[in-house]
């Protein structure tokens, strides 16, 4: 992963001194309110229900063990003993208090974690495929690219007051599993004869329009990684609207200019900036790229004969193994060794949350299996991206007794879910409750087998933190008159087929949610064609008729009709 | 007459903002006017001593540049500290249009945003009236080290690792 070296060690220290400069003063009534909300935005506190919520970045997701056993230190001194991983790869705190969190941000600068523009109106922390340097399917590692990106925008001068927040994804494989278009950036790094450049993809974003990135440039030069992002980014900073909060995403210039317009535009000022000095002093030389491809070298994997192990034979002695190895594991580029999925979706919890005691146990578990790394994902779990064959049924045990092995990867109760109305102060309705509702009904993992892949994902309110427009299964949060009701959407999807889900029509009663995805499943099952038809290709193949039926049909016409 | 911030030192601010035809213009007129009075009395201010012009933060500037290049000062402003569109106008005055002209930071002016003012090339700033000049002097070098160039003469974190890695390789025969 990723070193410091004194340039960035420096920064962030004075970084560090910077915002506790600020609180001070804000402490000492030398900041209006409104004031200290801008600058404290753009270190990652909101001012949430019960106290602040601290958002700490994860580059592109990658955690190292010392990482991990700093989070988990922080967690118990400054938190009430758990942190919450979120579908931007970032962990949340939410309970620390304004006045120690300058020194909380002092204690994570020293394992090179920050909060820099976690929040607020700047660019946000960058995302990234979580199987980066591993996938079969990748023609490309992002992850050098997207640390070159990382600082590019980190501090920017131009771009730290923009109109609205500003998010970047990154993938480098065929399958997307970083929900890149969902980004107001998406950026696909690809190989094109024998060289390497960007397909971009600009104006997508989540909340009240959502919409999927469009593409604005089939392949960028790799060394114009800079200048074509200084080009998108100068656009959005001269033309996004300021006058409305609730339009002034990138994708709200796209809409109102049209995709001809809004493409022009960026592609003047990217033309303008190559032939300019400035264009000159982004230009990535090959060495720059290639010192940072060195910090995401290849592990010293063991030869294969040494990693591989009989896994047939173990799991034909073990059923529960068998199960997790079907479910929580996948395929690696290296012969001898394989990815493992780590679920943060145990029953009781709220999806993505990981006690001190967690930390410290995938702490010791990546550094005895997976050279020392750790990886988030946008579904809100966890991956163990490089682990040997033969070291598989250990880890499996180890994480079985830490409470991290359920196999339900990609199944029904791998819910995606935001903190909702507990936590968050912008949600309307509560979604842990309905989480634990869900995971009640299809505990059983013989039925969630029986169902197969499928992503159920719930947002407290239309910000849409919890992704539910791109849940083959999207559950909206909702207030009506004080109660808490939702909306269901479907077919939708983040991956590379992303989609939009469609509205299915009025919202229901918190007592009848469940049941009503329960319906929808049970539907899904009688109308799949075959056995692995699945959810979302039956929803693609018979449209949203059927399923909007079912989803209104009362107890009493579905007793009626099978009387 | 107040006090701003120039070229890194406090001074006595020698400018007036005129508004309008109403503003006096002595005999040590400095005057900054609006961009809209500036195209309407050209003729008439170019006989003062000296005339600045403001832009609304909404000015293509790459387009306004040639009514503009040979002014003395530019003002650029910030209706609230939050709206970064100045800072856009500033870098492209600096970096592509090459203006050397005072470049004047002014409207909501307050110590927090002076930091990223001084990166995008702003060499004059008023500070919001409430504002301690002192400490938006001070507030210039807040942050010290930069990754990526601005219009403040910072060499970017990658080129400057492109010295490191040649100083650090062993002289060939040493």
């Amino acid at each position: 992963m990723y070193r410091y070296d004194p340039i960035d060690r420096e920064l962030l220290a004075q970084r560090t001194e910077q915002f506790r400069d600020q609180t001070q003063r804000f402490l000492a009534g030398e900041l209006t309110e409104e004031e200290f909300r801008q600058l404290r935005l753009r270190n990652g506190l909101y001012q949430q229900r019960h106290a602040p919520m601290l958002r700490i970045s994860v580059p592109y997701g990658l955690l190292g063990s010392a990482q991990l056993r700093r989070m988990a230190q922080v967690v118990r001194r400054y938190d009430r003993g758990y942190g919450h991983f979120t579908t931007r790869q970032n962990i949340q705190l939410n309970w620390p208090q304004l006045p120690e969190v300058p020194e909380l941000l002092a204690e994570l600068a020293e394992v090179q974690l920050h909060s820099i523009q976690a929040c607020g109106n700047d660019t946000r922390n960058i995302t990234c495929d979580y199987l980066a340097g591993v996938a079969e399917d990748e023609h490309v590692d992002p992850r050098p690219y997207c640390e070159l990106l990382r600082q590019f925008v980190a501090l920017h001068p131009e771009f730290y007051w923009l109109p609205r927040k500003f998010k970047f994804g990154f993938t480098g494989a065929a399958a997307d599993r970083a929900a890149t278009r969902t980004n107001d950036a998406a950026v696909h790094v690809l190989r094109r004869d024998d060289a390497i450049g960007y397909r971009f993809f600009v104006g997508g974003g989540l909340g009240r329009l959502p919409m999927l990135g469009q593409e604005m440039n089939a392949f960028v030069p790799e060394s114009d990684l800079l200048s074509y992002a200084t080009a998108i980014l100068r656009t959005f900073n001269r033309f996004g609207r300021r006058d409305n909060i609730h339009k002034a995403r990138i994708k709200i210039v796209l809409r109102e200019w049209g995709i001809e317009r809004f493409r022009a535009a960026i592609e003047e000022e990217y033309a303008k900036i190559r032939a300019s000095a400035e264009g000159e002093q982004l230009r990535l030389l090959p060495q720059d790229i290639e010192r940072m491809r060195g910090h995401f070298a290849a592990p010293p994997y063991r030869p294969s004969g040494e990693a591989a192990a009989d896994l047939p034979a173990q799991a034909a002695r073990d059923g529960r193994f068998a199960a997790w190895l079907k479910r929580n594991v996948r395929a690696h580029k290296v012969p001898g060794y394989r990815v493992v999925f780590v679920p943060l979706k145990a029953p009781g919890q709220a999806p993505g949350d990981c006690t001190a005691e967690q930390f410290e146990a995938l702490a010791e578990l990546c550094e005895a299996y997976s050279f020392g790394e750790l990886r988030s994902t946008y579904e809100q779990n966890l991956v163990l991206a490089d682990v040997a064959e033969r070291d598989l049924h250990e880890l499996w045990e180890r994480l079985d007794a830490a409470g991290l092995a359920t196999p339900n990867i990609g199944l029904t109760t791998d819910l995606v879910a935001c903190p909702g109305l507990d936590f968050c102060s912008l949600a309307n309705a509560g979604t842990i409750g309905l989480v634990h509702d869900i995971y009640r009904r299809f505990d059983s993992l013989e039925a969630q087998y029986e169902i197969g892949p499928i992503r159920i994902t719930m947002s407290g309110c239309m910000n849409g933190c919890g992704h539910h427009s791109v849940g083959h299964i999207g559950i909206l949060g909702v207030d009506k008159h004080g109660e808490e009701w939702y909306q269901v959407t479907l077919g939708g999807s983040a991956g590379h087929d992303a989609a939009i889900g469609e509205r299915v029509g009025r919202a229901l009663a918190r007592e009848e949610i469940a049941d009503g995805v329960e319906r929808l499943i049970r539907a899904y099952l009688e109308l799949r064609c075959e056995e692995d038809e699945t959810f979302i290709e039956c929803y693609r193949r018979i449209g949203l008729a059927p399923f909007k039926a079912r989803l209104y049909e009362t107890e009493e016409d579905s007793e009626a009709a099978a009387a | 007459m107040s006090r701003i911030i120039r070229q890194r030192a406090i001074v006595e601010d020698d400018w007036t903002l005129a508004p309008d035809g109403a503003a006096h213009m002595g005999a040590a007129g400095r005057l900054i006017v609006p961009l809209a009075r500036w195209r309407a009395e050209r003729a008439a201010l170019e006989t003062a001593p000296a005339v600045g012009v403001l832009l609304p933060n909404t000015e293509d500037v790459e387009a306004v540049y040639p009514e503009i290049a040979e002014r003395p000062l530019i003002a650029l402003q910030f209706p609230t500290f939050a709206d970064g569109r100045a800072l856009t106008q500033a870098i492209l005055l600096r970096n592509r249009l090459g203006f050397t002209g005072e470049l004047r930071a002014l409207g909501d002016v307050v110590r927090d945003l002076v930091f990223w003012l001084g990166r995008c090339g702003f060499d004059a700033i008023a500070p919001r009236g409430d504002q301690d000049p002192q400490a938006c002097l001070q507030a210039l070098d807040e942050i010290r080290t930069a990754y990526q160039p601005a219009a403040d003469g910072h060499a970017p974190a990658w080129v400057r690792r492109r010295s490191c890695a040649a100083n650090a390789r062993p002289a060939v025969g040493a």
